[in-house]
């Protein structure tokens, strides 16, 4: 699904952002990706999307390798993931319900069918009483499960998730995060780079550390029976 | 299609000051721009005027049969640059002279014998209005026998010519200056609009739009905007156009393909604007 190997990437502007990251996340598995700001998750997650090429080493996602593709790629890479961020990124001047069928719109998705699918991810992630609302008329929380929603809408095989609970309170966290272990638990992959330590404990699920860069811990290499438990 | 169509229009409905202000700075800009268009179409048509009444008159010697006048005549009718060759005869040069010439109506009725010689006037087409071609044809009327003389005003036409270039060479060189400044003012119009929206324009990519996709609705939208300003700005210049006409001077306004230029020009360069600023955002993102 999402193959790391020997990945070197250094930022124009100077600094190593990664150093020989390497790690194989399967089909259907939660990993969390820990570290401290800087410590290089975003930058991964960033190559996952294609947002930016390795300097060295090989990035596969869902069968693309992310240093060859074409501009005219890309989008269609995107397709295949949901990508949710802390700050939700939703667009301010259309309603939750606008926001999630935008994502299918863009891919040419067939009009008539968009309405049904939009009412089901958004009725899955708790909001279908909310399809109406603006982004400003929302919770954190309810934002994020927005964003979720139309991360869910074209269902990909990966999520995305770069600090999604970072800007939200101690309850709207705990509902986000069991919402990525029900999207999990249906067979999506979730990967979710978070420095809540006590969220990644709270779960058995697989963790990979970064450092400066580097793969410090992966909970399936250095702990194959926590991995094993999971697989 | 439709799709491209919608949001397009959307932007128009989400920031509708925003798209006013860029509809009418870009009107502003191309009115300024037809301003001058104005002063030049009024230019030209009044040196056309002017052009129109270039003449040159070859006088004949007396006595040359009329036969070989008005074959002559048809001669010079048949070169390319004339427009007319018109025969006048000793008797109505004279019956001119004393209706035109009203000071000297006494002094021409007691003449015994007519002093006036006949002469061809000639008139050539527009475009040969010239001080080298009224100088070609003069000298080619020498060359026929029966002519004794040719005149025309060689100061004047040198004169005309010399404004005719002047004008020409303002007229593109301010011409040019103010359809710099209209390209240069849409333009960052139109990447305004476009910057405001860069954040939804990243979003766009995130959630796997093609960059054809995004790029749409923003051509149409900067396309519209420049139709918008330029039919504005034809219905300033025209509003100008009535009151010049009114209070100042008898004018003249576009023609219909002048006035679809102006249309057409703002149009273009709105597209073009929006084309450059959303590919280099897109490139950037």
């Amino acid at each position: 699904m999402i193959k790391f190997t020997n990945v070197f990437k250094t930022y124009a502007k100077g600094g190593l952002a990664l150093k020989d990251v390497s790690f194989h996340i399967a089909k259907g598995e939660f990993a969390f990706l820990t570290g401290h700001s800087g410590a290089g998750k975003s930058t991964v997650l960033k190559l996952v999307y294609a947002d930016e090429r390795p300097s060295s080493g090989e990035v596969r996602v869902s069968g693309y390798a992310v240093a060859d593709l074409t501009p005219r790629d890309v989008p269609h890479l995107r397709r295949r993931l949901g990508i949710v961020f802390q700050d939700f990124r939703l667009l301010e001047d259309r309603t939750a319900e606008e926001n999630v069928a935008f994502a299918l719109e863009v891919t040419g998705a067939r009009r008539s069918a968009i309405p049904a699918r939009v009412m089901r991810v958004l009725t899955q992630v708790g909001l279908a009483a909310k399809a109406g609302a603006y982004p400003r008329e929302l919770s954190g929380g309810e934002q994020q499960r927005v964003a979720i929603a139309r991360a869910l809408v074209n269902e990909p095989q990966v999520l995305l998730a770069d600090e999604p609970t970072g800007n939200l309170d101690e309850r709207a966290t705990r509902g986000v995060f069991q919402l990525l272990r029900d999207i999990n638990a249906s067979g999506t992959a979730v990967v979710m780079a978070t420095h809540d330590l006590e969220m990644v404990r709270s779960a058995p699920y697989r963790v990979i550390e970064l450092q400066e860069g580097g793969v410090v811990y992966d909970s399936a290499v250095d702990e194959p029976t926590v991995g094993d438990a999971q697989a | 299609m439709t799709l491209t169509v919608r949001e397009a229009l959307l932007a128009f409905r989400r920031a509708p000051l925003l798209s006013a202000l860029s509809v009418t700075t870009i009107a502003f800009s191309l009115f300024v721009l037809g301003l001058f268009g104005l002063v030049a179409v009024n230019l030209r048509q009044a040196l056309r005027g002017v052009a129109e009444r270039v003449e040159i008159v070859a006088y004949l010697l007396p006595g040359t049969p009329i036969e070989t006048v008005l074959l002559g005549e048809q001669d010079i009718e048949a070169f390319p640059e004339v427009a007319s060759a018109v025969h006048i005869s000793e008797d109505s040069a004279l019956a001119r002279a004393r209706r035109e010439l009203v000071e000297f109506r006494d002094l021409l009725r007691e003449l015994e014998r007519n002093p006036l010689p006949a002469s061809i006037e000639v008139k050539l087409k527009p475009g040969f209005q010239d001080a080298t071609h009224v100088n070609a044809v003069a000298e080619r009327l020498r060359g026929f026998g029966f002519v004794d003389d040719v005149r025309f005003g060689r100061d004047w036409v040198e004169k005309l010519d010399k404004l005719r270039r002047l004008a020409a060479a303002v007229g593109v060189v301010v011409g040019a200056a103010f359809a710099t400044v209209a390209v240069i003012i849409i333009g960052t119009t139109i990447r305004m609009a476009v910057l405001q929206r860069s954040r939804e324009i990243a979003i766009m990519r995130l959630v796997g739009a093609t960059d054809g996709f995004i790029r749409r609705p923003f051509l149409l939208q900067g396309a519209l905007k420049g139709l918008l300003g330029g039919l504005v700005a034809i219905a300033f210049s025209y509003a100008a156009y009535a009151l010049i006409n009114r209070f100042l001077i008898e004018s003249s306004f576009f023609t219909l393909p002048q006035a679809l230029g102006i249309v057409v020009f703002g149009t273009v360069i709105g597209l073009m604007g929006s084309l450059l600023s959303v590919g280099r955002h897109l490139r950037r993102v």
